[in-house]
């Protein structure tokens, strides 16, 4: 048990040192930098519906499950 | 204990006609599904559902091709296309559900195969919408991956697990409830609006938690419950039960999916085995989960029975906790246990920290930090309609309209299926469940089979006047290793059946 508890990743509030081993340290590379962060709204901005109103008053479901 | 389990994912897409708001969605629907069926040669009766208890409903109003191009006479040799329920060669159900067409993906065994064959059902319905937008620019059907309009109505991504039977259902619903109410904070999709119809402006975490209203119970379009008690288990009764889950949004982040899964499956070891964690019950589960669900910054306590106050993250650490100390007990860690486990811990701990540096991971992070971007850089109130515009087209399936995929495909978002993977899976079953049996039977024989269903395959055999059904009743039999070199060695269904005789003899 006590393997365990020393392996147990700390939960500190607001504790900014993660333990080495955590899987998705792709977290830092996988998500959108600040850097990238500018042109991804970009883009956003060109794919977004020109008439988001009316774009998005259109958008009505029948319920299902 | 393993995380190991049958289990599958499914899935009811948001439909729509750009241009067309009077389009009927039940016919909008059957259409998506017969041209995919057709293109395929999976026609009623050639590869249909074997589905005689239910039908769908009927609506009245007449359908009207609102598109001279997407032509009508492809579709005629079906009569009622709202009736179009078809198996997959990847062993998939794919048909209109209420209004709604639904990919139930093909059982596995993995919350890493779940991922993949969920994502396959992306990929099907992406190319059935295709075979309906010949011209792109003036798109006939539209098809999202989420699940409400923002207006009141909702439709479901349901997970299902098969569970031991003798496991007593009030230990599921004890201990289930407090984990279900507390997990979207992993696996929820994010939501621009608060209240049903979204009367109240701002972000939340889950896109259904709005729209539960019962703690347990058999419905699930009305009064959702928590926990859902259908009890049809699609395998031999009194051995199985499968967990038939409504609580659940649905997920484009691989992680997101992997970790709902994954940690679904342990904790559901844990109640078979008689060791979750006690003391957890809350006082108001369905209250709960709205209050988790509107606070994106994790800190929001919730009321348990016994007075104490609690986060959902510290919900979820009590479970994580459980199960590892269980594990540790039982000196019993397969590799496939420890990666959910470690990634679960992982994720937690990160969540506990800062929330907003699980962007590549978790799928309502992702969203709301690119929609507090957008409100940064153009002084958005909540109440902007391009923040709810970019919600919808989030998961929009069309490369080029969704922004979700805009973004997976720059490499922002973490994968754990690739590309290749994903189009295999689109028309290959997995090989480890009986749906191996189901898919390969339809790709080999689909001129043979008449229909077929989730423990069962009925086949036409040439020369044969009665139609011949194999019933597949347990979910880990029909696998490749079990069955695959008949099938190899079989030149037509009727010596398949032959074998198989002998093989169950």
């Amino acid at each position: 048990m006590a393997n365990l508890e020393q392996s147990r990743p700390q939960r500190r509030e607001g504790d900014p040192e993660l333990p080495p081993d955590l899987p998705g340290p792709a977290a830092a590379a996988s998500q959108i930098s600040d850097a990238d962060l500018d042109s991804v709204l970009d883009e956003i901005d060109e794919v977004l519906e020109s008439n988001a109103e009316e774009f998005v008053r259109s958008f009505v479901q029948k319920g299902g499950q | 204990m393993t995380v190991r389990r049958v289990m599958g994912i499914e899935t009811e897409y948001g439909i729509s006609a750009p241009g067309d708001p009077s389009a009927n969605p039940m016919f909008l629907s059957g259409h998506v599904v017969t041209a995919y069926a057709r293109a395929h040669g999976l026609l009623p009766g050639k590869g249909g559902w074997d589905y005689s208890t239910e039908a769908p409903l009927r609506d009245a109003r007449g359908w009207e091709l609102g598109r001279a191009y997407a032509d009508p006479s492809q579709l005629t040799d079906i009569d009622d296309p709202t009736l179009a329920n078809v198996v997959l060669t990847n062993g998939a159900r794919f048909y209109v559900d209420h209004a709604h067409p639904e990919y139930s993906g093909p059982e596995v065994t993995s919350p890493l195969d779940a991922v993949l064959w969920d994502r396959a059902g992306d990929e099907v319905m992406r190319r059935a919408a295709t075979l309906l937008n010949p011209d792109p620019v003036r798109p006939t059907v539209a098809l999202y991956k989420n699940n409400t309009d923002g207006k009141g109505a909702s439709y479901g991504t349901h997970e299902n697990y098969l569970m031991r039977r003798e496991t007593a259902f009030g230990d599921i619903v004890r201990h289930l409830t407090p984990f279900f109410v507390a997990r979207q904070i992993i696996c929820g999709a994010g939501r621009v609006g608060i209240g049903q119809d979204s009367r109240t402006s701002g972000f939340q975490i889950s896109q259904r938690a709005d729209f539960f209203e019962a703690e347990v119970g058999l419905e699930t379009t009305v009064k959702r419950p928590i926990i859902n008690t259908r009890d049809e288990p699609h395998a031999t009764p009194d051995r199985y039960r499968r967990l038939h889950v409504i609580i659940g949004d649905a997920n484009q982040c691989d992680v997101a999916t992997y970790l709902k899964m994954g940690t679904t499956s342990l904790v559901l070891g844990l109640i078979e085995a008689g060791v979750a964690p006690r003391g957890l019950e809350l006082q108001d589960p369905v209250g709960s989960l709205k209050v988790i669900s509107r606070d994106p910054t994790l800190q929001a306590l919730v009321p348990l029975r016994d007075g104490r106050q609690m986060r959902g993250l510290d919900l979820l650490w009590a479970y994580h906790d459980a199960a590892a100390h269980w594990l540790e007990d039982r000196g019993e860690m397969d590799p496939e246990t420890d990666a959910v486990m470690t990634r679960w811990a992982s994720v937690l701990t990160r969540l506990t920290a800062d929330p907003m540096t699980l962007a590549g991971e978790i799928d309502w992070v992702a969203k709301l930090r690119v929609l507090q971007a957008l409100r940064q850089r153009d002084g958005l109130a909540w109440t902007e309609p391009r923040l709810a515009a970019l919600d919808i087209q989030w998961t929009d399936l069309r490369p080029e309209k969704s922004i979700f995929a805009s973004i997976r495909s720059k490499g922002h978002v973490e994968q754990l299926a690739t590309a290749d993977q994903v189009l295999a899976a689109v028309t290959t079953p997995p090989e480890d469940t009986r749906a191996w049996f189901r898919g390969e039977c339809l790709r080999r024989f689909a001129g043979s089979v008449v229909s077929a269903s989730w423990d069962s395959i009925v086949f036409d055999v040439p020369g044969q006047q009665s139609l011949q059904r194999i019933p597949l009743n347990e979910p880990l039999k029909g696998t490749k290793a079990q069955v695959g070199w008949l099938l190899e060695r079989s030149r037509d269904v009727g010596e398949l059946l032959r074998d198989l005789v002998g093989v169950s003899d």
